[in-house]
Parts: C-alpha cells; sequence; structure tokens
C-alpha cells in the first residue's frame, strides 16, 4: 500500500510531475470522498456537538463527571485566576459568571468568569443515533419498503429490458431500427415533463401509496436496452442458429443461450438499476403520501421539519441509506467497468 | 434415409441475385462437396438447404418431401458450422446434449447417445470441460458430436476445417472421411479448397457467381472439366491455360495456333468451330514432357520449386508451369523446350465450354 501510494514515473528521485500528480490526485480524494467522511463522522456527533462552534471534525463531547447530591454536571478546565491548572464541574452560569465545584471537593461553590475556564472535551462517537433509528422510528419499514421496491424492479428491469434487447440486436424486421431510435428518442424527455401525465396514469390504474406504483414505471428503461442491444449485438448469430438447428424454440434460445451469454451487461444494468431506484427520489414522493409506504430516501426527507430538524439522526440514516449501495458497487465494481468496455457504451 | 433434391432454387438479397437456378440431386449416403471460390454462394446454398435462408424461388426436397416451408429445426439436419458455435457457458456434455433436451429426450437416452458420439470422437475424458478449455480440434470434434447425437438424415458442415492448422486439418479430414463411412449418412461439406474437395468428395459440386459450373465424381471432375473456370480451379497447381486461334478444323481435331509459338494439334472434336476463332487451350503441368517430335513449346525457366520427389518448373513467355519427375537441373533463365502431348490438351471454346475430345463423351 505504502509502495503504491509513493509510485513514481520511474525515476528514482521524486521529479515535479510526480508532486503534481499526486497533489492533483489527493485534491481529487478530498473532493470526492471528503463530504462522504464528514458526513459519516458528523453521524456520530451528538446533537450538542453538532451544534458546536466551530465546528470540528471528529465527534467530541464535553466530559461531565456525577457528583453525589448534584447530579451528572459538565467538566471544565480552569486556565486562569486563582485555580488555574484545576479541572471544575460546572454548577450553573449566571450572566457572565460560573459557579463551579470542585468533584472531590464538592461543598466549596467556586465563581469564574466564563472566560476563565474552557470545557474539557473527549472523542466519543454517539452510537445511540443509529440505535434510536430502530427505536424512535420506524427505520426498518422504510427500509425493507427500499429494498422491496429497489430488488422487484431490478429484476423485472432485467428481464423486460434483456427481452427487448435481444429482439432488437438478434431479429430481423422491417421497422426494428425506427422502433430502436424511438426508444433512444425519449431519452431526451426531462422525467420532471412527463411526471404529471404518468401520476395520472398510475392514479387511474390505483398505485398511487402502493410500491408498485413505484416499480412498474421503472421497468423499461431505454438505457438498459441500449446497454444490453449494443453487448447482445457481440454475440454471435451463428450461436442462435446453431441453437435454432438444435431445435431450440426462441423462448428457449433467449434463456438458455442470450440471457447466460449477456451476464456481464445484465450486472451492469442490475448494479445501475439498484443505485437508480434505491436514491430515486421525486417518483416515489409524487406517488407514495403514507408513511407507512415510504422508501428511505423520501423517509430522509420527512425528517426535515419545517421547523426543526434532527440533524443526527437525519445524518446517521443517510448514512444507512448510502451503505447498501457503497458496498454492492464496491462488490460488482469490476463487472461495470467489464460490461461497459464489452457493450461499447462509455 | 436423407436424399437431397435441387430443381430451380435461386435466392436473392433485395435486388441481388446470389443463387442462380441451381439443380442437382444428392444420393442417399453420399459425401457430396460444394466447392467454389469466396463469395461463390456456396454458404448461402448450404444455409438454405438447412433452413437458415429462404428459398426466393425453386424448390428443395428431402427425401421426395418439399421443405422449403419447414423450420430448420424440423428438416431433420444438423449442421456444423465453421466457427464451431459451440455454446461457451455450458460444458462439452450440455453442448452436445442440448439439441437432445430440446425434443424432450429420456435422460438415459441422452446419456446414451451422447456417450456414444464421445467414444467414437474420443472425447470421453473432455466431456465435463468448457469449450474455452479445449484445442481448435477437439472444439471441432465437439461440434460434429452435437451433430451425431441427434442422429439427422443429413450432416452438413459449413468449411468446418478452415479454421485449423494444416497439419490438424489433414488429420481432421481423415477422420471425417472415417465417420462417413461408418455412419453412412448423407453429408454435404463446404469448403473453397479444392484439395479438401478432391480428396473426400464422392460428388463435387463446383459453384461459381451462384452458379452450378460442374457437378461430378471428383476424377471425373479432374479429367473432363466441363469449362475453363472447372479446368482452373480443381487441381494443384492449375491446369496452364493459354489464348490462341483455330488454325484448321477437323476430323483428325483442332490445331491450334497460339501465337508466337507456332500450331498444335488436338484431339479436340470442333465440328463447330471455324477457323479464327478464339480457343483457350489447357493442359496440366503433370502432363507436359520434355521429350517429344512435335507440339513443341519453348521458353525460358522464370523460377524453379524442387519438391525433392518432384519439381515444378514455371516458365515465362509462355506463363507455363510444368511438372517433372525428381529432381531437376534446369535453373533460372534456361531455355527450355516442352511437348503438349495431343490427347492430353483440353480445349475450350470463346464461352469457355470444354470440347469434346476424341474417344470420350460429349
Amino acid at each position: 500500500m505504502a509502495r503504491f501510494l509513493t509510485l513514481t514515473r520511474g525515476f528514482a528521485r521524486w521529479d515535479w510531475t510526480d508532486w503534481a500528480a499526486h497533489l492533483y490526485l489527493l485534491l481529487g480524494v478530498l473532493i470526492m470522498f471528503g463530504p462522504v467522511a464528514w458526513l459519516g463522522l458528523s453521524s456520530l456527533k451528538s446533537e450538542g456537538a453538532l451544534q458546536a462552534f466551530p465546528p470540528t471534525l471528529l465527534p467530541y463531547e464535553q466530559a461531565s463527571v456525577d457528583v453525589p447530591g448534584r447530579g451528572t454536571l459538565k467538566l471544565f478546565h480552569v486556565v486562569a485566576g486563582e485555580y488555574q491548572g484545576q479541572d471544575l464541574a460546572e454548577l450553573r452560569r449566571m450572566g457572565l459568571q460560573s459557579q463551579l465545584i470542585d468533584p472531590k471537593a464538592p461543598g466549596t461553590i467556586i465563581r469564574l468568569k466564563l472566560d476563565e475556564r474552557v470545557p474539557i472535551t473527549r472523542l466519543r462517537a454517539a452510537w445511540d443515533n443509529y440505535s434510536a433509528l430502530f427505536g424512535k422510528f420506524n427505520f426498518l419499514g422504510y427500509f425493507w419498503n427500499s429494498v422491496f421496491i429497489t430488488g422487484v424492479a431490478t429484476v423485472l428491469t432485467l428481464l423486460v429490458n434483456s427481452m427487448a434487447a435481444f429482439a432488437l440486436s438478434k431479429y430481423r424486421f422491417t421497422g426494428r431500427d425506427s422502433v430502436f431510435l424511438l426508444m433512444l428518442a425519449t431519452l431526451m424527455i426531462p422525467p420532471t415533463i412527463v411526471l404529471v401525465p404518468n401520476y395520472l396514469i398510475a392514479a387511474t390504474l390505483g398505485l398511487t401509496d402502493n410500491p408498485w406504483g413505484v416499480i412498474w414505471p421503472a421497468v423499461a428503461t431505454p438505457t438498459g436496452v441500449f446497454l444490453l442491444r449494443q453487448y447482445m449485438l457481440t454475440l454471435p448469430d451463428e450461436l442462435i442458429e446453431a441453437a435454432r438447428m438444435d431445435n431450440a424454440s426462441e423462448w428457449r434460445i433467449y434463456w438458455r443461450i442470450v440471457l447466460p451469454l449477456s451476464a456481464p451487461a445484465l450486472a451492469v444494468l442490475a448494479i445501475f438499476s439498484v443505485m437508480w431506484r434505491w436514491n430515486e427520489f421525486l417518483w416515489p414522493m409524487v406517488v407514495l403520501s403514507r408513511s407507512e409506504t415510504f422508501t428511505l430516501p423520501l423517509a430522509l426527507n420527512s425528517f426535515q421539519g419545517e421547523l426543526a430538524t434532527q440533524w443526527n439522526y437525519l445524518l446517521a440514516m443517510t448514512v444507512v441509506t448510502l451503505l447498501p449501495v457503497t458496498v454492492i458497487f464496491a462488490f460488482l465494481q469490476k463487472y461495470i467497468t467489464q460490461g461497459i468496455a464489452s457493450a461499447g457504451v462509455k | 434415409m436423407g436424399s437431397l433434391s435441387l430443381r430451380s432454387v435461386a435466392k436473392s438479397f433485395g435486388e441481388v441475385r446470389v443463387i442462380h437456378d441451381v439443380s442437382f440431386d444428392i444420393p442417399d449416403g453420399s459425401f457430396t462437396v460444394f466447392v467454389g471460390p469466396s463469395g461463390c454462394g456456396k454458404s448461402t446454398l448450404l444455409r438454405m438447404i438447412c433452413g437458415l435462408e429462404t428459398v426466393t424461388s425453386g424448390d428443395i426436397a428431402i427425401d421426395g418431401t418439399r421443405v422449403n416451408d419447414i423450420s430448420a429445426a424440423r428438416r431433420g439436419l444438423a449442421m456444423v458450422f465453421q466457427s464451431y458455435a459451440l455454446y461457451p457457458h455450458m460444458t462439452v456434455y450440455q453442448n452436445m446434449a442440448f439439441g437432445l433436451e430440446n425434443i424432450a429426450t429420456p435422460k438415459a437416452e441422452i446419456a446414451r447417445r451422447v456417450a456414444e458420439a464421445a467414444r467414437m470422437l474420443k472425447l470421453e475424458s473432455y466431456l465435463q470441460r468448457k469449450p474455452t478449455a479445449l484445442s481448435g480440434g477437439q472444439r471441432q470434434r465437439v461440434a460434429i458430436g452435437r451433430a451425431i447425437v441427434r442422429e439427422p438424415r443429413i450432416f452438413l458442415f459449413d468449411e468446418p476445417l478452415s479454421n485449423l492448422d494444416a497439419e490438424l486439418r489433414v488429420g481432421m479430414r481423415a477422420e471425417l472421411i472415417d465417420l462417413h463411412r461408418r455412419l453412412k449418412s448423407t453429408m454435404i461439406y463446404v469448403t473453397h479448397d479444392q484439395v479438401e474437395a478432391m480428396t473426400m468428395a464422392d460428388t463435387i459440386v463446383v459453384l461459381r457467381a451462384g452458379k452450378v459450373e460442374q457437378v461430378g465424381r471428383p476424377l471425373d471432375l479432374y479429367n473432363h472439366p466441363a469449362n475453363v473456370f472447372v479446368a482452373g480451379f480443381i487441381g494443384s497447381p492449375r491446369m496452364n491455360l493459354l489464348e490462341g486461334r483455330v488454325h484448321r478444323a477437323d476430323a483428325a481435331g483442332v490445331a491450334v495456333e497460339l501465337p508466337g509459338h507456332g500450331v498444335f494439334a488436338t484431339r479436340a472434336q470442333g465440328a463447330r468451330l471455324a477457323a479464327g476463332d478464339t480457343v483457350t487451350l489447357g493442359i496440366r503441368p503433370e502432363h507436359i514432357r520434355l521429350d517429344g517430335d512435335h507440339n513443341r513449346l519453348t521458353g525460358t525457366v522464370a523460377g524453379v520449386e524442387q519438391l525433392g520427389g518432384l519439381s515444378y518448373v514455371r516458365l515465362a513467355d509462355p506463363a507455363v508451369t510444368v511438372q517433372l519427375p525428381g529432381q531437376t537441373r534446369l535453373d533460372f533463365g534456361a531455355g527450355v523446350r516442352v511437348h503438349l502431348p495431343d490427347d492430353a490438351i483440353h480445349l475450350f471454346d470463346a464461352q469457355g465450354q470444354a470440347l469434346a475430345r476424341a474417344g470420350e463423351p460429349a
């Protein structure tokens, strides 16, 4: 790892191009990874730490101590005056003054100016942000909605798109290219434009407030058909002819020959579909209005109240929402590059 | 169980006519080779027979039944493709079993037939491998095995040996001939290699530009080519073809004048020729001799190929290849006089059609 990170252009010493390259890459890492790291670290902060100014990178929390008879008090370090160097617990703040006691001798009340003491902080991750998701909120319900919609929509997307791609790549019929072009042309229509008509259709079919209302409109994607068709074009026609000579029905040719051989392209589309469905926001928001049917992005949105937002829970939920897609992507990314390269799509 | 007949079969792709009015019969149990240069339509013809291409006009009949409108699968034929077209994601066993599974053959029967084909083709130890783990020759065998297990009425081979190296090709050729002898099925084989055609076929169909040039047994084609094309195509090295004019045509034969080289007597029957008509004189390299007192031709040696057992001498002006037995001392630039025996000369008229020779059927 260390060797990889200090790779040079080939000279023994560091050339200026090496410095430039590493700086550039470092900048890239910061830009790409910085916000995610910031999100991850912030999700472990308590609500108070999130509000703190100046903000800290790591999740710090003010240290506190249990004083018998006084309850849990916050600890401060005295930086000036008679008690300089001591750690005292604060009883209360009064204007510009603070009343503190020594936790070891809780009898005496010490009065100090506010700027004579600084809070003692220590690293502490607020894991209860996460545990609260499962206790206070219906997180598992949202999670299941998202998983169901993503899973079912992906399976159906693969099935429908691969059938369309098979027909468009391996059958010769009049109008084949026009059909294909028409399909691609729909890529140029922004989804916001067809949002209302789509909603009207979904409403007429009684699909609102129903996960199938999110699934069905997403099943046929021009991108998916294009990706699979380009890949299937590379499968030799002789294979299909051989299968036809082997008495295979068209369905069996599709199911036993074309589909298994298109696995790399299917993997790519599966990953894309999972990411699309998992992160989709606008359409589910339009179709789903009851809180029980919400997917994770909708639930996240509903966390931001009009008056108050519980940022610590929101951040924790965002992290959990990101995780599945990140894991899937990390494990399957080699198929993405492979599949995209072989499908001739950039 | 596997005779084939073609009647005035034609095929057009849009405006382009690729097969013109082809008719011939293939008897049951024969090994027929379609041979011709690239783009002559031989593969298209094969694909029409097996049902992968539609027939524009004419009839194709298998065992007397017209099959034009019967789908490829139902014609009962099996094809071995040039690229083998093995299913790359299936094992050898699955590749061979796929066709039988599709017609719902009982499992035990599939296993029996695959095992038998594997034994015949020496593939027993490879049955669980994927095609990518096999050599070219083994893949070829799997492709043949996939055809055998289906027990087809006719086997179709589309240039099956063209992806193999030269040595393997000779070996596979012998195996295929052996296979034909054992199975006694009708086989149709497409190739552009006339050596393959000559060595394997019972019957050769020579095609050019979508037309049948000649149908016949290999040696008949070699000895009695029907036209200039077949004469030049069959035989290696190719027949020497020289442009000339009729000097005299009478009952004894046609005498041909080759400009600048004198008059040559032939046995060709040229009743329909008149003096001055353009003709093509053909003679095979192995028929040209160094001794002889007439029909002599003088040329300069332009190249010598010594093969040890025999030698090819290429002459310039006229461009003629001579095959000499054994080894030769002739060297580049030497002047040589050769003799063209009368009875070995083929003569073709201006349209390229062969003229019958004395003592042979027209």
